[in-house]
């Protein structure tokens, strides 16, 4: 994984090429969710992916976050295949180098707005103290200031997308990836996750993957594609 | 340490089945606990007994044909097979020579004690009542080093008995059955005649069948009754481990040419019982901890269905499979420990509660309140039986949580 690591300096993308997906689990004849998609996501920039329901997006997203195997094709984070690698690296990877944001916030209710953020860096070895300065100190900048030791389950759906965020940042990860990140959210809290989005995209020189059904969103971000029926359109 | 930290996040979550569970493992744990203690308590007991009173071998008769040989002849006279066995070899009544068995006896370092016992049958009289006794005549010395006979005796002492050579012990049921008192005269009828006997001691050995009929008379005065001048008597041995009595005896045996008997074969029936109810009484309480066990599964197993998008969080943020079963099994770790610490108080004050409980038994045994036996293998076993009901209760949904597959998790979430 450091070698990864090691050759995300020298070029920054996160890139998909010729992708094929399907399902087959519960089927006698497979189904076909991506066909031979390609897209390249550059470092600093917001790209976003765009389509109707069940056109394969989010499982494009998915896979370029190694949640999944594809079938057929490639996925290469700074030039490097990455489609291959064993579980243990996909795990490290998905701890290092990528961030997820999902619709629904999937924060660990048990656990304080601090304690989910935190989560990944105590996971890759960081100090406690040091987790928790970062933690807290990255909160804050999110505007959460007075929330770090509230339960999850006790702040709003705002607050908790943008504790989410902070759990997706808080590694310093090269690339983030959001699912329909304000499909949840009114049309103000909407922009103001998106334009957080674009801050640490430039501020952090990430590569941000961001699957919409928000026209308006998808139109402010740098590059964007859209999907239908698995093909991919720019 | 991560994973530990969210397992205790998430048993504290959800405090009512934990607590449940945790109850389940207490009572499980205690109550194994406070049945060995129990079972255990009067096997120790009886052995105890056993050993300060019958000591731990006894030696008895010679051997008549010190090889055993059988031999089988055919129907013309001629012996067809010759071979050496100690089965169906008969036997001389009694220790022959004695002394030179005592001083080969001594020998033996694991040998702690050894005093010769005479033993025949008589008829106690105290002039209203009588009552037949089982006569053991010894050397007082010599058997208060191969018994707990100064520890037994509960009325009078046994520098009385010492003293007076027409001393007699009696066993407490004995006295209390003839309604004498220590000092008092008594008539002992039977073998060559008739002795008259002086009460210097009432024992207790706690086993009935022995203290109703037993009765301590010096050896000359028990062989001059029985008739035996000489020979005829057995030899009760004591050891310093008792336990390494079944190899020592056989080893005896075979030197000393004499039947030599282990407490473990002499008591063997009574061994087995105690065995059996320990062993009884272990399976039906384990049946706790088994539920218990049962009831850990389904929580977890429900735990796991209520916590498939957490699974899927800790996944998309880099926690690997053994990671995610571990918060699983690190959660039945913490009802495990808690629930062995729990139940072993509550089984330790349970013990001792117990124990003072005033219970007075007069059957096989006499007591005058519960006998427990406090052995540390009691918690460990029910720690471990709690072990491995709560591994597998929570190994199996562990297992099933670290094979969801996030995308689909959060897919299906969406």
């Amino acid at each position: 994984m450091n070698q990864v690591n090691e050759n995300s300096s020298h070029s920054g993308s996160l890139k998909v090429e010729d992708l094929y997906f399907s399902f087959s689990e519960h089927s006698s004849s497979a189904v076909d969710i991506l066909k031979g998609v390609t897209l390249e996501a550059q470092r600093g920039e917001i790209t976003s992916i765009a389509g109707p329901s069940g056109c394969g997006k989010s499982t494009l997203l998915y896979l370029m976050g190694l949640l999944e195997r594809p079938g057929s094709g490639k996925i290469l984070m700074d030039n490097m295949e990455v489609q291959n690698l064993s579980d243990r690296k996909r795990t490290i990877a998905r701890n290092q180098l990528i961030g997820f944001v999902f619709q629904f916030h999937f924060l660990i209710k048990e656990l304080t707005a601090l304690e989910n953020v935190r989560l990944p860096l105590l996971k890759n070895g960081t100090d406690r103290t040091i987790a928790n300065q970062i933690s807290s100190e990255l909160l804050d900048d999110l505007g959460l200031k007075n929330k770090v030791h509230r339960p999850a389950y006790k702040l709003s759906g705002g607050e908790q997308q943008r504790v989410a965020i902070a759990r997706s940042l808080v590694n310093s990860p090269n690339y983030l990836l959001a699912d329909e990140p304000t499909g949840n959210l009114d049309t103000q809290n909407s922009q103001a996750v998106f334009e957080l989005l674009l801050l640490m995209a430039q501020k952090l020189n990430i590569a941000v993957v961001l699957v919409t059904h928000n026209e308006n969103l998808a139109q402010q971000s740098d590059q964007e594609f859209r999907m239908l029926d698995g093909e991919i359109f720019t | 340490m991560l994973c530990l930290e969210i397992a205790w996040r998430f048993v504290i979550a959800r405090k009512r089945p934990m607590i449940l569970s945790l109850l389940g493992i207490v009572f499980g744990v205690s109550f194994f606990v406070i049945t060995q203690a129990q079972t255990s308590g009067f096997e120790q007991f009886f052995i105890r007994t056993i050993l300060g009173t019958n000591g731990a071998i006894r030696i008895s008769d010679q051997f008549q044909d010190p090889l055993g040989t059988v031999q089988k002849s055919g129907k013309d006279g001629k012996v067809k097979f010759i071979f050496h066995s100690r089965e169906d070899a008969l036997y001389q009544e009694g220790v022959h020579q004695p002394d030179l068995v005592r001083v080969a006896l001594m020998d033996y370092p694991e040998i702690s004690g050894v005093s010769e016992i005479i033993e025949g049958t008589g008829i106690l009289h105290t002039g209203s009542r009588k009552k037949t006794v089982q006569i053991n005549g010894i050397r007082w010395v010599d058997h208060l080093q191969a018994s707990d006979l100064n520890g037994q005796i509960i009325q009078g002492t046994i520098d009385q008995f010492a003293s007076d050579q027409m001393g007699a012990l009696l066993g407490s049921r004995i006295f209390s059955r003839l309604n004498i008192k220590v000092g008092d005269r008594i008539m002992l009828q039977g073998g060559t005649g008739t002795i008259h006997l002086r009460v210097c001691g009432v024992f207790e050995t706690g086993v009935s069948q022995i203290d109703k009929n037993r009765i301590y008379l010096h050896m000359g005065n028990a062989r001059s009754f029985l008739g035996h001048s000489a020979g005829g008597s057995i030899f009760q041995v004591a050891l310093n481990k008792p336990e390494l009595a079944p190899e020592l005896s056989q080893q005896l045996q075979n030197v000393l040419n004499h039947r030599a008997v282990s407490w473990q074969e002499r008591e063997k029936v009574w061994l087995d019982v105690f065995k059996a109810l320990r062993v009884s009484s272990g399976i039906t309480v384990s049946c706790i901890l088994l539920l218990s066990g049962l009831g850990i599964f389904n929580v977890f197993a429900i735990s796991v269905i209520e916590k498939t998008r957490d699974i899927a969080i800790l996944r998309s943020i880099g926690f690997s499979q053994t990671d995610v079963s571990a918060i699983f099994l690190w959660q039945g770790a913490i009802i495990l420990v808690a629930g062995i610490l729990l139940g072993s108080f509550f089984a330790g004050l349970g013990t001792y509660l117990i124990s003072i409980i005033p219970l007075r038994i007069r059957g096989i045994f006499s007591t005058d309140s519960f006998v427990v036996n406090w052995d540390l293998s009691h918690y460990l076993l029910a720690s471990c039986i709690a072990l491995i009901f709560v591994s597998v209760a929570t190994w199996i949904p562990a297992r099933r949580a670290s094979r969801i597959e996030p995308a689909k998790i959060i897919r299906e979430t969406i």
